[in-house]
């Protein structure tokens, strides 16, 4: 089953590849400190990426990996990003000390575009956030989100919706408000039950697939992120940024040759198609 | 590519008036009064405001061009939404309490007539080309945010549409982009509820055929606000909604506003 994109306009960049600097019990592409399935992308190869993206008409761009701030020329990067479009930066958190903080601060204020920080966070206490993201985690990342405050930069926070017992929202906003964040704003991101997470949780049933009617819809290029986005990483392009370890997802070398039909018989669609989900804030 | 409907030297557009009458009428008045020969609306008749028939009544009434909002087809196809494409459960919440209200209170004849609006339209303005659209020339929801809309997507819209300039409301805040050339994408605002600035007028736009080139004027608008207020008021909508047209700040449908523009309001 294939689908038609819609159109390209936003474009994903594995900056880190799967290199992280923790190792989240969820993590649906099993990042980690050495894992090195996907590697750093070099300055060239995300210019490439974003030039042959804007001539398809480019409006967002986002960072993830792994971890986009261990990446040694991240600032680079978002400069290269901003001056073509909206940035958004998917991040735990941890690295941003008060020199990032105040580097951030002055793209998000100086910038041509918008500049979003997404900071994961998925607990409202250490002790709920750290049995998924690791000891020490939850005080890390807070720190974070408090330096970015502190920098006049209104962090988003994206809380992964892995357990039964839900996360308590009016709880959190309490926490974030007390980081500084005056106005939390947040995103519930729903469990993709592949690479870690289905080990942790549960894996896909047989019937949780997307219909050969569910494909042909006039709607569902706008229903699916793949339906207008590419995700590029140093090895390549994919559809999108979940099913970057699926090799037989891997639509070509470089962007221009990805744009024609993709797959979307992986199990993972069905949680995009079902939840509406867009990793896209 | 469609036809170009109607030729103009200068011509007032204007779109978002969410009920809000009082503004309606007064950007009619103003455009007048500033000598345009043409007025276009760029969608959306009802939102959070009061008596939905009197907006439908004053813009049937007045000689203008018309595009569809996606709340005019929500409203005129009788949907269960607005189709505004929030996600946050609060937005969503008063998103469907203005809408229900407007449903609820619009005559049939009127939801006809919003039903039968064109998607967009094309006008000239002196020698130039328009695309007037709701959202995005390309989705009737599409938020055009100025942080978010950079200048390469602009030239691309101009491209695929053909057009030298495009004209948007939908977000409710205006703001002006051009390329090198000369090319560009006005978004007129929204005459129905303040732009989050803190202050009470509302915004539209006048197009202008000078010197060889097309001048944008966006343009503050004073109104009665105090009335559409009382009216509101009155018919029991959210004080969350009289807020804002009373002070200028966005109370509801916040979610949706990229970073940047979020940290310009108050809430």
């Amino acid at each position: 089953m294939r689908l038609s994109m819609a159109w390209l306009d936003t474009l994903w960049l594995q900056v880190t590849g799967t290199v992280c600097n923790i190792a989240c019990r969820h993590c649906f592409i099993s990042c980690g400190p050495k894992v090195r399935k996907h590697d750093y992308m070099t300055v060239e190869q995300c210019q490439a990426a974003l030039d042959s993206a804007k001539s398809e008409g480019l409006r967002a761009i986002w960072f993830t990996g792994g971890e986009p701030f261990l990446h040694p020329d991240i600032l680079e990067l978002m400069d290269a990003a901003l001056e073509v479009g909206p940035l958004g930066v998917l991040t735990n958190g941890m690295l941003i000390d008060d020199a990032l903080a105040a580097a951030i601060g002055e793209r998000f204020r100086n910038a041509p575009y918008n500049l979003e920080i997404r900071v994961s966070l998925d607990g409202c206490t250490a002790e709920q956030n750290d049995r998924i993201r690791g000891k020490g985690v939850f005080d890390a990342a807070c720190a974070g989100l408090r330096r970015l405050a502190e920098n006049g930069v209104p962090a988003l926070v994206a809380v992964s919706l892995v357990d039964d017992d839900a996360m308590d929202q009016a709880r959190l906003v309490e926490v974030l408000t007390g980081l500084g964040l005056e106005r939390p704003r947040i995103k519930w991101i729903p469990a993709f039950r592949i690479g870690r997470e289905e080990r942790r949780g549960r894996g896909y049933e047989a019937w949780e697939m997307l219909t050969p009617e569910d494909v042909a819809h006039p709607e569902t290029p706008h229903r699916l992120q793949c339906g207008t986005s590419r995700t590029v990483t140093s090895n390549g392009v994919w559809p999108c940024p979940i099913l970057i370890n699926e090799p037989d997802f891997r639509l070509a070398d470089s962007l221009d040759a990805a744009l024609g039909p993709h797959r979307v018989d992986h199990k993972a669609c069905y949680t995009c198609y079902v939840e509406g989900f867009s990793c896209s804030t | 590519m469609l036809d170009v409907t109607s030729e103009h030297r200068k011509v007032a557009l204007f779109g978002g008036s969410y009920n809000n009458w009082k503004a309606t009428e007064a950007v009619l008045a103003d455009a007048k009064r500033r000598g345009c020969d043409g007025v276009w609306f760029l969608g959306d008749v009802g939102g959070f405001g009061p008596h939905p028939d009197r907006t439908a009544e004053v813009l049937r009434s007045a000689e203008l061009g018309l595009v569809q909002g996606n709340y005019d087809d929500s409203v005129g196809s009788s949907r269960e939404d607005c189709a505004c494409g929030y996600t946050d459960p609060r937005d969503n919440h008063f998103a469907q309490i203005s809408y229900d209200y407007t449903l609820a209170n619009t005559h049939a004849e009127h939801r006809a007539w919003l039903a039968a609006m064109p998607a967009s339209a094309r006008i000239r303005v002196g020698e130039k080309t328009v695309h007037l659209c709701h959202g995005s020339p390309r989705q009737v929801n599409e938020f055009l945010w100025e942080s978010t809309t950079p200048a390469g997507f602009v030239e691309h819209l101009c491209n695929r549409y053909e057009t030298d300039l495009l004209a948007c409301t939908h977000t409710g805040i205006h703001w002006e982009r051009r390329l090198a050339d000369g090319r560009g994408l006005v978004n007129v605002g929204a005459v129905g509820r303040p732009a989050n600035d803190g202050r009470q007028n509302v915004w539209y736009a006048v197009l202008e055929w000078v010197d060889g080139r097309v001048r944008t004027e966006l343009v503050p608008l004073e109104y009665d606000w105090e009335a559409v207020v009382a009216e509101m008021r009155a018919e029991g909508l959210p004080e969350e909604f009289v807020e804002t047209l009373a002070t200028g700040w966005w109370t509801t449908c916040l979610e949706i506003l990229p970073a940047r523009e979020r940290v310009a309001g108050r809430f």
